[in-house]
């Protein structure tokens, strides 16, 4: 299959021996596609979008590959991955009000983005960043490229944070939680319009909301404590899960036609901390289905009758589903 | 209004400036010209037809004349050793907050060392090597005044390098020097200003010492503080000689302290800088970052 734009192969981060916080991540994305990365906090999401843009903390050692239109991303040198950031790979964080300058107009930080990565035609620049604020849905873009970011909505600056990111006109962008700062109306329409203006590019979307999943993603991939549990298209994942995380994760997203009667479901128990992780099932101790051979680690492997891979050595088969979730969240 | 906090200081500060630059339109005679026959005249005395609104000197020298001309002396030294030491200090200070690791102790280090140099020791030392004149005695000052807006620039940029924009920037690959000139001077700049507006009154007084103990200017130039050392002599027979430039000095230091604190009111980093400054653990070797305004206050003090 080389019609995939980004090719994430067994991607690992760690902090030193017994410290790995990131233990295989492999995911793919065409052109265009939105790749969901969800999981409870903790479980490496932001950590594993860093490495791909080589901005890991500096005691992290990465490993692995990560291939954008063939070009390795992976293991490059700070020189080349500047060229590589804003231009191939850009990144949409999830706080625009630190993200952004306080003393720079926002049409200038837009700007600045085509001036690192050489176009040095002022005109061109100034014309093309009202161009992106007019196409991130920024009402009178002409005027807004001229207020400072505390001028703005917060809602209006996460979409100059998206139009910044798309300056470069990237392969990929990565969305880390993008949306949680805002509130819940504004939050559909950013949404929208990260889908609406990525249509060129792969997007690696992270989030621990099962909802926003729903709503943006083609492809789901489900991380627990820093290894992939379930990936797959989002259509399966979502009716079929087949991993007793993911169920039990979308157990407890509240359904929003059905009235609430009593307490949301939560996953008893807590993710295994960086020092605590053994050879065998992450899930291990919150999982209503171990059996010992859960002492020993599943491998991520297609599911019979489905596209999806999942790493589980009693997966869930279709209409088992709603009983999974049950289970998982008694 | 806090306006006319900064307003009238600067004015004042204007007019010495203005001043300054006059002095030959505004003096009334040359500075150095010697009238032995009208020495130690009093104020307002009128001595061979010639007025002297403030006096003469033991040597017949017009003691206003003077001030005025000794003005150019005290800006200019104060002015070139905060252009030079704060240029030098905030580089030094960017840099190593850029950097970190080992350039950043040894920056750290250097600036501790030079502001436990004594200072007057180090000023016969410097007079002593390349002789006196006024551009050793900025050279003199800068060595010994950059540590202040070194600490305060490292301080600024330790925390404004891990703020969003920052990273930010590095992640739409922004090398390492367009950041600091971009983003990172920005924010230290306001900062370095109002040092540099505290430590102009403190030059003037540094240079009218080094003047007074005959390590500045050399005679017959006139500035405030070789005019004090002169002064001094008659102190109890001609007043005069010493109050007027004494006050000339006492007004300018003290109207640059008043701009100093009104800039620094209106850009108080405890409202313009986030509070993260203060909860950042500096890492391995590195020296312990001094926060903004307990520097701030230290220099004030
Ligand atoms: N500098 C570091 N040194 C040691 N461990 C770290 C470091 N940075 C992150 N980690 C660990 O790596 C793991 C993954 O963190 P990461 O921020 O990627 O989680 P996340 O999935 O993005 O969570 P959240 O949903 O809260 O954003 C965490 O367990 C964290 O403790
Ligand atoms: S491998 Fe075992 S413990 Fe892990 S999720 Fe599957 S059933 Fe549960
Ligand atoms: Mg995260």
């Amino acid at each position: 299959m080389n019609d995939m734009l980004l090719d994430v192969r067994d991607l690992r981060v760690s902090f030193g021996p017994g410290k790995d916080a990131v233990t295989g991540l492999t995911l793919r994305a065409r052109r265009g596609e939105t790749v969901a990365l969800v999981g409870e906090s903790g479980c490496g999401k932001t950590l594993s979008a860093l490495a791909l843009a080589g901005l890991q903390p500096r005691e992290a050692a990465v490993s692995g590959s990560a291939e954008l239109g063939g070009v390795q991303l992976l293991g490059r040198t700070e020189r080349q991955l500047r060229r590589i950031r804003g231009n191939l790979v850009s990144m949409v964080f999830q706080d625009a009000s630190t993200a952004l300058n306080p003393l720079m107009t926002v049409g200038a930080q837009i700007e600045e983005v085509m001036a690192i990565h050489g176009t040095h035609d002022r005109r061109a620049r100034r014309k093309r960043s009202v161009e992106l604020l007019a196409a991130v849905g920024v009402p009178d873009a002409a005027n807004r490229a001229r207020s400072h970011p505390h001028q703005l909505s917060g809602g209006m600056r996460q979409r100059v944070m998206i139009a910044i990111a798309l300056a470069g006109s990237p392969d990929l962008v990565i969305a880390d939680e993008p949306t949680t700062a805002l509130d819940v109306t504004v939050q559909a329409q950013v949404l929208a319009l990260l889908r609406e203006s990525t249509r060129d590019a792969a997007v690696l979307f992270i989030t621990h909301d099962m909802g926003v999943v729903a709503e943006i993603a083609d492809q789901v991939v489900v991380m627990y404590a820093g290894t992939v549990v379930e990936s797959g298209p989002i259509a399966e994942v979502l009716e079929r899960p087949h991993h007793p995380y993911t169920a039990a994760l979308l157990a407890s997203v509240p359904d929003p036609d059905v009235p609430q009667a009593g307490e949301l479901p939560t996953i008893p128990g807590r993710v295994p901390p960086l020092g605590e992780r053994d050879a065998g099932c992450p899930f291990r101790d919150r999982c209503p289905k171990s059996q010992d051979r859960c002492r020993e680690r599943p491998p991520l492997g297609p599911v019979a009758g489905g596209e999806s891979a999942v790493a589980c050595w009693y997966p869930e088969h279709g209409e088992g589903s709603s009983r999974t979730v049950e289970e998982a969240t008694r | 209004m806090r306006n006319h906090r900064t307003l009238v200081p600067a004015i004042v500060i204007a007019l010495y400036v203005l001043v300054a630059l006059c002095a030959p339109l505004i003096a009334p005679f040359d500075p150095n010209h010697a009238d032995l026959a009208a020495r130690l005249s009093g104020p307002f005395a009128t001595t061979h037809g010639h007025f002297h609104l403030l006096g003469t000197d033991g040597l017949g020298r017009d003691v206003l004349s003077r001030i005025i001309y000794g003005s150019r002396v005290s800006l200019a030294v104060a002015a070139a050793t905060v252009l030079v030491s704060g240029a030098f200090g905030v580089t030094l200070g960017v840099v190593a907050g850029w950097r970190r690791g080992w350039l950043a102790a040894v920056i750290m280090r250097l600036a501790d060392i030079a502001l436990s140099v004594p200072f007057f020791l180090l000023a016969i030392l410097v007079v002593a090597v390349l002789g006196p004149s006024l551009v050793n005695v900025v050279i003199c000052l800068s060595l010994v005044r950059w540590p202040r807006y070194t600490r305060i620039a490292y301080a600024n940029v330790l925390e404004t390098r891990e703020r969003g924009f920052v990273r930010g920037a590095v992640a739409v690959g922004a090398p390492g020097r367009w950041i600091v000139l971009r983003h990172i001077l920005p924010e230290v700049a306001p900062l370095a200003v109002v040092v540099g507006t505290l430590e102009l009154g403190l030059m003037v007084v540094f240079e009218a010492s080094l003047s007074f103990i005959g390590l500045g200017v050399q005679p017959p130039t006139a500035s405030w503080g070789s005019m004090l050392s002169d002064g001094q002599q008659y102190v109890a027979s001609a007043w005069w000689l010493a109050t007027f430039p004494g006050l000339a000095l006492f007004g300018l230091v003290l109207t640059v302290n008043l701009l100093g604190d009104a800039v620094r009111d209106r850009l108080d980093p405890r409202r313009r800088v986030p509070r993260r400054v203060r909860r950042r653990r500096p890492g391995l070797g590195e020296p312990a970052a001094e926060p903004i305004t307990t520097a701030l206050e230290a220099d004030h003090a």
